[in-house]
């Protein structure tokens, strides 16, 4: 008995469609000032402890030295025993863990079997490896399946690496330092978290392109507990975001009533319909 | 990986170079830079790697397995890119596989080495990769084959690859004689694999061994501390 899966098994060769709307968008922009990419300036983390996998980010988006997002949401959904923390070119993280979460949702739904980790792994290494590059996603896949807890490293090259800890992104030394120091085998909940959001928040403080607040989410045989945010940023600014100005704040000069005369030039009834 | 910055299409640009928050090693390719060994002896193989894998000057993997298997009694060495080595490995093995099935007896180590070689100078262009394939089948025992980077296809009873290879090739040449045990070869190995990651900067970590015969795959680790000495200063 055949398993049709409705995943589209991709064309041969690359798929650069956007090829000649690129190279039009060039020529737009005299002096070739094309508007920069945006890109995610990030720290990312997983740590696999006893019961699960635990991923945490930052919540910062920049685009070159402008933070463009403050609240960006950098763990992806891929399916409900797996999340995908995703750094470098937020379109190409945010668009490729799309890709994949909804492969894996009708492959599910045609087989009936909930996804393992490693088919998640196999679909962006093959992906990536094809766009030889191009495609700048570093993700750090996580999810628990019947087989165990797994954490995997997709790399924009397409190569993978299985590993027990890793932070990626442009904060990641500050981040694996402190997950060196701290790791062990089968560390319990509790313990798990403070790993990572501690070195999230070494990531934060070492690096300008990772900042407020952090997000951490833990996946479990159970489910999943997506805790966004898990820590705020100390520095956050209160703005009112209400713009509502009482009547007479702009000063009245003048007055002039116009009125207008109308005249019934034709008159149609429909009648509807109310049964 | 300037040949391969040639080819890429100018207008898929990559991140931007101009961008201090983006650092240098998250823009260079993942490569195993690398030593790999892999040594033959009466009745099976020896190999043997380093287990670090690096972006520019950053270790993106300290404890990498480059050993990858390829079918029961036969295995590979990477040494290269680290995608394009994991690709290719892929694929020769599902065509090794599939090969197998269809004869309905384990592959030659000899088949599995072509096939490598056949990815590997087609794409010789596009591809950096080094591998050194080796393991036992019935016909011929254990055996060595290195596919080099362009893609030759050559037999040799004791291969070294990867950029901390030219470090031992002193090494290897005056310690290596046909006829050794399988505790010699792996004691051999170890200690060119030691030699070569106390001198390049790409290797390090730990010592990945496995030894293929009749039997089966025996793998073992060497971990930092526990690694043969030789300095003494």
């Amino acid at each position: 008995m055949a398993l049709s899966t409705v995943l589209e098994t991709p064309g041969a060769g690359f798929n650069f469609e956007n090829a000649t709307r690129n190279a039009a968008l060039e020529a737009l922009f005299e002096g070739g000032q094309t508007p920069k990419p945006l890109k995610t300036g990030t720290t990312i983390a997983g740590v696999v402890f006893k019961d699960g996998v635990v991923l945490g980010a930052d919540t910062r988006a920049t685009s070159s030295e402008v933070v463009a997002d403050k609240m960006c949401e950098k763990i992806h959904f891929i399916s409900p025993n797996m999340y995908c923390c995703g750094a470098g070119t937020a379109a190409d993280t945010e668009k490729t863990t799309e890709l994949l979460s909804s492969n894996l949702s009708i492959f599910s739904l045609n087989s009936g079997r909930n996804p393992r980790v490693v088919m998640a792994v196999n679909i962006l290494q093959d992906m990536l490896y094809r766009y030889h590059g191009q495609i700048g996603a570093n993700l750090l896949l996580g999810g628990v399946d019947c087989t165990g807890n797994h954490l995997y490293t997709v790399g924009p090259y397409g190569d993978v690496d299985k590993v027990p800890y890793l932070a990626m992104g442009s904060g990641d030394l500050a981040a694996l330092g402190i997950l060196e120091d701290g790791f062990k085998h089968n560390l319990e909940l509790e313990e798990a978290k403070e790993l990572v959001r501690s070195s999230i928040h070494a990531g934060i403080m070492s690096d300008l392109g990772s900042g407020n607040n952090i997000d951490v989410c833990v996946i479990t045989k159970q489910g999943v507990d997506y805790i966004r945010p898990y820590q705020e940023s100390e520095y956050k600014d209160d703005r009112k975001m209400n713009y509502k100005y009482r009547p007479g704040t702009t000063k009245v000069l003048t007055e002039k009533v116009v009125p207008l005369k109308l005249e019934v030039v034709q008159e149609t009834v429909q009648k509807m319909e109310t049964a | 990986m300037a040949a391969a910055a040639s080819m890429m299409p100018i207008f898929g640009h990559q991140i931007s170079s101009k961008n201090d928050l983006v650092p240098d090693w998250s823009r260079e390719e993942v490569s195993t830079g690398t030593t790999i060994m892999a040594v033959e002896y009466d009745g099976g193989v020896v190999i043997g790697a380093d287990s670090r894998t690096t972006t520019g000057a950053y270790i993106a993997n300290r404890v990498t397995d480059k050993l990858t298997r390829i079918h029961d009694r036969i295995y590979c060495c990477r040494s290269g890119s680290a995608a394009d080595t994991q690709a290719i490995a892929e694929v020769v093995s599902y065509q090794l596989g599939f090969h197998s099935v269809e004869l309905d007896e384990p592959p030659l180590v000899e088949t599995a080495a072509n096939l490598f070689r056949a990815s590997c100078y087609r794409y010789r262009e596009e591809l950096m990769a080094g591998i050194l394939v080796a393991g036992w089948d019935r016909r011929k025992g254990g055996q060595v084959y290195c596919v080099p980077i362009g893609g030759m296809l050559v037999r040799q009873p004791v291969a070294v690859g990867g950029s901390g290879s030219t470090y031992v090739y002193g090494f290897m040449d005056s310690n290596y004689k046909p006829g050794l045990n399988k505790d010699q070869c792996l004691e051999l190995t170890a200690s060119a694999l030691s030699l070569a990651m106390e001198r390049d900067g790409s290797s390090g970590g730990v010592i990945r061994l496995a030894s293929i015969s009749e039997d089966g795959v025996e793998r073992r680790v060497i971990l930092g501390d526990q690694l043969p000495r030789f300095s003494t200063h």
